[in-house]
């Protein structure tokens, strides 16, 4: 058994023979042409078939991987109609007589070369890009087509480097998994191979003559054995079915509803803490996002981000969410995270401290820079804002202030945005008694149980010593729950819970009963939490 | 002729898909444009020559544009970059 490691690029386990994968670029012969103006005839209208194709590819890959991902079709589109490729082709036709294949496989490598010995790693990428479409510009002036894998049954594909038109194109029948020598994990295909789910490696210097082995691919682990040993086969084998189980689980309940045996409706939503999660979102096929925790934003940076950063954040993940719900969650910071910037001081209770919504309206310009950038993304999708630690009316009605001065600076100035929906977080006892006064003022609320149960039963989550007392089912939080969800309703707001409760299995009857609008989970809960809510009365 | 000046606030400076995206925009314009970068200038159109000159986070640049429709190429371009860039 050889075994070799280099990195995962997706997670999953794949068992199958090799194929090794011919990187052998098509040979470029060097031949002397005296009709140049014929010549460069030639190149235009293999440029021209070369950036159809790619229009297909871009929209083949929408739907794959969603607009983002997809884009890098688009721009290798663009690179062929960059003047200085194109004149670089174009002038070795004219001036040393040869023919096209030739000029643009020079022109190729020399562009990609003056990319590759760039410092950046991503522009060093770009080497990539530009020999891809030199190779489907010569492609098309041999009247050649795209390769397509020859093999009966589905294998694990080995080659040197595979680029993002190869990989998007990849039969997904057909491949198992794919394995590079070169390709890093941030590049194209690695990102497409996550988009979607084909587990892959990289970095993986295999040897010569595995053509035809049987290997295994643990994208987990990033390793690839090759002629494995019976006990590793067996454990890779039962990883592999447990994550079979989990794959037809996601394609039964895919595009079904959330909808119980008595056919009542809930939205099942799902809870994010950055941009990065919106393809695991769509991939489990959540309604919308329930919670997106914007501290990200604040902890990554070493200064507070402005509003074009956030409005950079909250932009892209509305856009890829389609008209599906986004909702953001304001600022939930307190002495116990590290943002020294902050300049908050050192407290013995900083789950009772100076945090979240206390920050917000002391200090109103971190607020308001917030609320302009959700104002502004407003326009880009389907946005809402839901505010944390709330304790009173009054501090409501404060930020329904500051949120109609923000839109009224905004009007002036001529910038769009939507009215968008307001909720509250119901995470402390006080909230909840007062449930039906907030009911009226706001568009939802959504129960943070985390903190409830906390705050209910005065016991700090993160001491293990009461870890034997805390009952996240005690009949107080259960109340609680009740509570908020008949007073909500009261005064016409919808109600959802977005702590770790909402995925707990065995309340999912009870809160239904209930009368809960929205469950939001972790992605990876949303379908078993489907299967659930669909098995209930 | 117009002159905006702009530091880049993205982290990742001018990667390809913001690149691709303002070559399309100044190519909608008949004016001559132009992004310099300390010593370097490069024709705005030229998507290759502009991600070649790797600009990133913090570079301040110039961008210069000529021509009849200067006003309103200036005026895209400027919420371009505020926008993406």
């Amino acid at each position: 058994m050889i075994k070799i490691e280099g990195k995962g690029v997706f997670g999953g386990i794949a068992i199958g023979k090799i194929a090794l994968k011919d990187n052998k670029e098509d040979p470029v012969k060097r031949t002397r042409i005296d009709d140049v103006d014929n010549e460069m005839k030639r190149f235009e209208r293999a440029k021209i078939q070369a950036q159809s194709q790619l229009e297909d590819l871009y929209n083949k890959s929408i739907k794959e991987v969603g607009e983002v991902n997809a884009m890098i079709f688009n721009v290798h589109k663009m690179m062929l109609d960059d003047l200085d490729y194109i004149e670089s082709i174009n002038n070795m036709i004219e001036t040393e007589n040869v023919n096209a294949e030739y000029a643009v496989a020079c022109t190729g490598d020399n562009f990609s070369e003056m990319f590759a010995t760039m410092d950046d790693e991503y522009m060093k990428e770009r080497a990539a890009d530009i020999k891809d479409i030199s190779e489907r510009v010569i492609k098309c002036l041999l009247g050649k087509e795209d390769e397509l894998l020859q093999t009966d049954e589905p294998v694990i594909i080995l080659a040197e480097d595979l680029a993002p038109s190869e990989t998007v194109q990849l039969d997904k029948d057909k491949v198992l998994s794919f394995v590079t020598k070169f390709g890093s994990t941030n590049s194209h295909t690695a990102i497409l191979a996550r988009t979607m789910n084909i587990p892959a490696l990289i970095g993986i210097d295999f040897p010569l003559g595995i053509h035809g082995k049987t290997a295994i691919v643990d994208g987990y682990n990033g390793i690839l054995y090759i002629d494995p040993e019976a006990d590793i086969l067996k454990q890779m084998q039962e990883k592999s079915d447990s994550d079979e189980q989990n794959k037809k689980l996601l394609q039964e309940l895919k595009g079904k509803e959330n909808i119980t045996l008595s056919g009542k409706h809930i939205n099942l939503f799902a809870n994010i803490g950055g941009t990065g999660d919106v393809a695991s979102v769509l991939a489990n096929d959540a309604g919308g996002i329930g919670l997106f925790r914007s501290e990200f934003l604040y902890l990554d940076h070493n200064d507070y981000p402005t509003e074009e950063q956030q409005l950079a954040a909250y932009k892209t993940v509305a856009q890829n969410m389609a008209g599906k719900k986004v909702i953001i969650r304001t600022l939930d910071i307190g002495a116990d995270k590290q943002v020294d910037y902050f300049n908050l001081d050192k407290e013995e209770n900083p789950a009772m401290g100076y945090r979240a919504i206390r920050i917000c309206l002391d200090r109103v310009d971190i607020f308001k820079t917030q609320l302009r950038a959700l104002l502004r993304a407003s326009v880009y999708g389907n946005i809402s804002v839901m505010y944390p630690m709330i304790i009173s009316v009054d501090e409501v009605i404060q930020i329904q202030k500051i949120m109609q001065e923000v839109k009224d600076e905004l009007k002036l100035q001529g910038i769009k945005y939507e009215d968008i929906e307001e909720g509250v977080m119901i995470e402390t006892p006080a909230a909840v008694m007062i449930s039906e006064e907030l009911g009226k003022l706001v568009d939802f609320f959504s129960l943070g149980t985390n903190d409830l149960t906390q705050y209910t039963l005065a016991i700090d989550r993160q001491n293990s010593r009461l870890d034997n007392i805390y009952d996240p089912h005690h009949p107080a939080v259960l109340e609680m729950i009740k509570m908020t969800v008949e007073n909500g309703h009261k005064g016409g707001a919808w109600v959802g819970i977005c702590g770790e409760l909402a995925a707990d299995l065995t309340l999912t009857q009870q809160f239904i009963d209930m009368g809960i609008d929205e469950l939001s989970v972790s992605p990876a809960f949303i379908l078993p939490l489907r299967k659930e809510v669909r098995e209930c009365r | 002729m117009k002159k905006i000046n702009h530091v880049i606030k993205d982290k990742v400076g001018i990667h390809a898909r913001p690149a691709g995206m303002l070559v399309s925009l100044v190519s909608k314009f008949s004016s001559q444009i132009t992004l310099t970068k300390g010593d370097n200038a490069v024709d705005a159109k030229r998507l290759l020559a502009l991600l070649n000159m790797g600009v990133k986070y913090g570079d301040e640049i110039t961008i210069s544009i000529d021509g009849i429709d200067e006003e309103k190429a200036a005026e895209e371009i400027q919420e371009f970059l505020k926008e993406n860039l």
